[in-house]
C-alpha cells in the first residue's frame, strides 16, 4: 500500500492544551459551535423533528382519504376556517399537506438526517479527522438550513396556506396561484440549496484533505464513498434547482413570463404577462436535480446498511470494490436519467428513447450494490441487533422499491402508471421502509458513540416489528390502487371514479395502518430518551466494530482522538482467520 | 483545535483546504449559470421574434473593459504579494476593487434607463432573462467587493500573523474573481451582440 502522508502532528500537541484552557461557554457549546458533532447532532434531531412533522401532515391526509368529508377527531377544530370548517379538510389545505408533505420530508427531514446528521457525526471520525476542514461554514450550513425550514413552516400560518402545486412546484399552475405559499417555497429552497452546497464542499474537502494516515480511499469505509458521491450530487445538482428557483420566483414576483406561455387563459381571462414561456423548462430543471436527489436520498442509507451489515455478520462486505465502483458509476449516471419523469409531457420519442435507456443502465449499479449486501449475508451467523433488523429490513424493502420502479422506467409501461398511486407506492418504498428504516439502523447504531449509552433492545425491537408490518401496510395495497388506475393528488382519494371503486377500502386499511405506523413511533421516542439517561453504558468500541469512530472515546471530545489514528487495513477485516479475535480494527497494527 | 492543510499543501492531493473549496464553490457556480445560459437557449429558439438593439453596445463593452483590467489588477494583487510588496498589493486590490464599483455605476445607468422607459423584466422575455443573468451576475460582483473591503480592511491584520494564509485568502479570491469575469465575458456577447 502506499504511503500517504502525516497530518501535521501540531492538532495533537495542542489538543490536551485546548481542552484545559478553551472551555467554551454554553451558546458557543451547544447551539453556535462549530464542533462537527454537536452540528451533526443538530442536523438530525431537526431532521427527526421535521420528519415528525411531515408525518403528522401524511396522517391527516390519510383521515381524508380514508373518511373523505368527515370532521377531523381531535385536531380537526383547532385547523381553523381557512384550512378546515367545521374540522372538515378544504380542497385547498389537502393540497398543502400534499405538497407540503414532500418538501419536508425530502429536503428537511431525510437529506438532514442522512447527510447532515449521519454524514457529519459519522464521516470525519471515520476518517480520522479532528474535524471538518471548514468548521464555520459547517455552523452557517446548519443554520442556513434552519431558516429555510422556519421560513417553510412559516408558510401556513398566512390564511392563504403554505405552496400547494405538489413538492415538485410545477409550472404554469405554481405561478398562477394567487398564494404567497409558492413564494415561501421559493425563498425557503434558495436557503436549503444553499446550504447543502456549504456542506457538500465541506464534505468533499474533508474526505480528500483530512483522511488519517495510511487511509488510502480503497480503505475507505463504504458509509464515506456513499457520502462522498452524495457530496458531488448535492454540490453540481443543487444549483440547476436554484436557478429554477429564481426564475420562478421572478415569475412570481417581477411578473415575467419564463414558465408562462403565450395565450394563457385563467378563468375566461387572459393572463397579461409578456408570455413565450416554457412550462416544461421547469420540469427539465426541476428533475435536473431531482433525480439525482433520489440518489442523495438513497446512497447514505446504503452507507448505513453496509457498515452494519458488516458489523454485525462477523464478516467483511461482499465486493467492497464492486460497491464502490458502482457507487461512483451510479453517481454519475444519475445527471442523465432525469427526464424519465416527464414521458408524459409529450417532449418526443427520441428524448424518451434515450432516457429509457439510461435509466434502466442505471439500474444495474443499483441491483450490483443490492447484490452485493445480500451476498454479505451469505454464511455468516449474523447478530441480529435491532440496527441489523433495520438494515436487513432495508434489502427487501428497497428491492421492492427498485424493482417497481422499472416498469416506470419504461415509456410504454409509464404512460399507465403515471401519476397513479402505483407510483406513490414505488417511490415510498424506497425512501421511507428504505431510506427512513436505514436511517433509524444507523441512530441505533451510533447512538452509543455519541453518547456512551446503548439504546434498549426491547423496545428497539417492538418498534421495529411494528413499524415493518404497519409501513407495508401503507405503502403495499397502493400499487394494486395504482395498478387499478386511481390517481395520486385526489382529494377524496378518487372517490367519484367508477373505475376506483374496487380499491376504495384499501384507504382505510391504510389509515389504520398509518395511525399504527405513528404509535410505533412512540417506543423509539421513549427509548431515545431513555436510554440517553439509564441507556446501559458502554466503552469505545461496544459492537467490536473495526472502523475508526469506535477508537475515539464514547461520545468523542473536541477535536475527536485522543491520539493520532494511524491506520493499517481495509475497512471490514472480520474474522481475519489466525487472528486472535473475530475482528481486526483499521487502527490496530498487524504485529499485536 | 487546529484543522490540518489550512494554509500548507496535502502532499497527495497538492492542495490546501481552501484552494479545494473554492474550487469546489466555482464548480457548483458553472451549474448555476450553466442552467441560466440553457434557459436562455432554450427560450430563444423557442420564440417567435428576439429584439436585437435594445442594449448600449458601448457601456457594455466598457464594463467588459473594466472587468478584465479588474482581473489583471486582482493577479497583481496576489503577485505583489508573493514579492512581499505590502504597498503595490494594498494599491492594486484597491483599483480592483474600484474597477468592480464603477462596473456597478454603469449597471446602474443601464437598468435605471431601461426602468424609466417602462421596460422591466415583465416587458418581454428577453428581458426578462436579461436582468435575471445580470442581476445574478451582479450579485455576484457585489459578493466579491465585499470580500474584497474585508481583506482591505479588517481581514488585512492577518498579514502580519500568517502571511501565508492571507496569500491564499487574496489568491482564492482572486479565482472567484476570474470566474465572475468570466461569466461577464459569456454574458456580454450572448445578451448585447447575437
Amino acid at each position: 500500500m502506499e504511503q500517504p502522508t502525516t497530518p501535521p502532528s501540531v492538532v495533537y500537541e495542542h489538543a490536551h492544551h485546548i481542552d484545559a484552557h478553551e472551555e467554551l461557554g454554553w451558546w458557543r457549546k451547544y447551539v453556535f459551535s462549530t464542533d462537527h458533532k454537536v452540528i451533526g447532532i443538530q442536523y438530525a434531531i431537526t431532521g427527526l423533528l421535521f420528519l415528525l412533522f411531515g408525518f403528522g401532515l401524511m396522517m391527516l391526509m390519510r383521515w381524508q382519504l380514508a373518511y373523505p368529508g368527515k370532521p377531523i377527531p381531535l385536531i380537526g377544530p383547532w385547523l381553523g376556517q381557512s384550512r378546515a370548517p367545521m374540522g372538515i379538510m378544504l380542497p385547498e389545505f389537502y393540497n398543502q399537506l400534499g405538497a407540503m408533505h414532500g418538501t419536508i420530508m425530502v429536503f428537511l427531514g431525510v437529506v438532514p438526517l442522512a447527510v447532515g446528521g449521519f454524514g457529519n457525526f459519522v464521516m470525519p471520525l471515520q476518517i480520522g479527522a479532528p474535524d471538518m476542514a471548514f468548521p464555520k461554514i459547517n455552523m452557517m450550513s446548519y443554520w442556513v438550513y434552519f431558516i429555510g425550514g422556519v421560513i417553510m413552516l412559516a408558510s401556513f400560518f398566512p390564511t392563504t396556506g403554505a405552496a400547494q402545486s405538489g413538492w415538485t412546484s410545477y409550472t404554469p399552475l405554481s405561478v398562477i396561484t394567487a398564494t404567497s405559499g409558492q413564494t415561501f417555497w421559493l425563498v425557503g429552497m434558495i436557503f436549503l440549496i444553499t446550504s447543502s452546497l456549504l456542506g457538500s464542499i465541506n464534505f468533499i474537502t474533508t474526505i480528500v484533505q483530512l483522511r488519517a494516515k495510511g487511509l488510502s480511499y480503497m480503505r475507505l469505509p463504504f458509509f464515506v464513498w456513499a457520502q462522498f458521491v452524495t457530496s458531488f450530487l448535492l454540490l453540481l445538482a443543487f444549483p440547476p434547482l436554484e436557478a429554477a428557483g429564481i426564475l420562478q420566483l421572478m415569475d412570481k414576483v417581477a411578473g415575467t413570463s419564463f414558465f408562462l406561455p403565450s395565450g394563457l387563459v385563467i378563468s375566461g381571462k387572459p393572463l397579461a404577462v409578456a408570455g413565450q414561456g416554457n412550462p416544461l423548462l421547469w420540469q427539465h430543471l426541476f428533475w435536473f436535480l431531482a433525480h439525482p436527489e433520489v440518489y442523495v436520498l438513497i446512497l447514505p442509507a446504503m452507507g448505513i446498511v453496509s457498515e452494519i451489515i458488516a458489523n454485525n455478520t462477523r464478516k467483511p462486505l461482499w465486493g467492497y470494490k464492486a460497491l464502490v465502483y458502482s457507487v461512483v458509476f451510479l453517481g454519475f449516471m444519475s445527471f442523465i436519467v432525469w427526464a424519465h419523469h416527464m414521458f408524459m409531457t409529450g417532449m418526443g420519442t427520441t428524448m424518451s428513447a434515450f432516457f429509457q435507456t439510461t435509466t434502466m443502465i442505471i439500474s444495474i449499479p443499483s441491483v450490483v450494490i443490492l447484490t452485493a449486501l445480500l451476498l454479505s449475508l451469505w454464511g455468516a451467523s449474523i447478530r441480529f441487533t435491532t440496527p441489523m433488523l433495520f438494515a436487513l429490513a432495508f434489502l427487501p424493502m428497497f428491492g421492492i422499491g427498485g424493482l417497481t420502479g422499472l416498469p416506470l422506467g419504461l415509456a410504454p409501461s409509464d404512460i399507465h402508471l403515471h401519476d397513479t398511486y402505483y407510483v406513490i407506492g414505488h417511490f415510498h418504498y424506497v425512501v421511507a421502509p428504505g431510506t427512513i428504516f436505514a436511517l433509524f439502523a444507523g441512530i441505533y447504531h451510533w447512538f452509543p458513540k455519541a453518547t456512551g449509552r446503548k439504546m434498549n433492545e426491547l423496545l428497539g425491537k417492538l418498534h421495529f416489528w411494528g413499524s415493518l408490518v404497519c409501513i407495508n401496510l401503507v405503502f403495499m395495497p397502493m400499487f394494486i390502487q395504482g395498478l387499478a388506475g386511481m390517481n395520486r393528488r385526489m382529494y377524496d382519494g378518487g372517490a367519484q371514479y367508477a373505475h376506483n371503486q374496487g380499491v376504495l377500502h384499501w384507504n382505510v386499511v391504510q389509515g389504520y395502518a398509518a395511525w399504527g405506523l405513528g404509535l410505533f413511533q412512540i417506543f423509539f421516542i421513549i427509548n431515545f430518551f431513555m436510554s440517553l439517561k439509564w441507556g446501559k453504558a458502554v466503552d469505545k468500541n461496544p459492537w467490536e466494530a473495526t472502523t475508526l469512530e469506535w477508537l475515539a472515546p464514547s461520545p468523542p471530545g473536541h477535536g475527536n482522538f485522543l491520539t493520532e489514528p494511524i491506520v493499517y487495513r481495509a475497512p471490514y477485516e472480520y474474522s481475519v482467520p489466525g487472528a486472535a479475535k473475530d475482528f481486526s480494527p483499521q487502527f490496530e497494527p498487524e504485529k499485536a | 483545535m487546529n484543522i490540518p492543510y489550512t494554509v500548507e499543501e496535502r502532499p497527495d492531493s497538492g492542495l490546501a483546504n481552501g484552494k479545494l473549496g473554492i474550487w469546489l464553490f466555482l464548480a457548483s457556480e458553472v451549474m448555476l449559470f450553466g442552467a441560466l445560459f440553457s434557459t436562455y437557449i432554450i427560450l430563444r429558439t423557442g420564440a417567435t421574434e428576439w429584439p436585437h438593439g435594445e442594449l448600449s453596445v458601448p457601456l457594455g463593452a466598457l464594463n467588459t473593459v473594466l472587468l478584465i483590467s479588474s482581473s489583471v489588477t486582482m493577479v497583481m494583487a496576489w503577485a505583489m504579494l508573493k514579492l512581499h510588496n505590502w504597498g503595490r498589493h494594498r494599491l492594486y486590490l484597491l483599483a480592483t476593487f474600484a474597477l468592480a464599483g464603477i462596473f456597478l455605476v454603469n449597471k446602474y445607468f443601464e437598468y435605471s434607463d431601461h426602468l424609466a422607459r417602462g421596460e422591466g423584466p415583465s416587458h418581454s422575455t428577453f428581458l426578462a432573462i436579461y436582468f435575471t443573468l445580470t442581476g445574478l451576475h451582479g450579485l455576484h460582483i457585489v459578493g466579491g467587493m465585499v470580500v474584497m473591503a474585508y481583506l482591505l480592511g479588517p481581514g488585512a491584520r492577518l498579514w502580519k500573523q500568517n502571511p501565508d494564509q492571507f496569500t491564499n485568502r487574496i489568491e482564492y479570491t482572486g479565482l472567484y474573481w476570474h470566474f465572475v469575469d468570466l461569466v461577464w465575458i459569456f454574458l456580454f456577447p450572448v445578451l448585447y451582440l447575437l
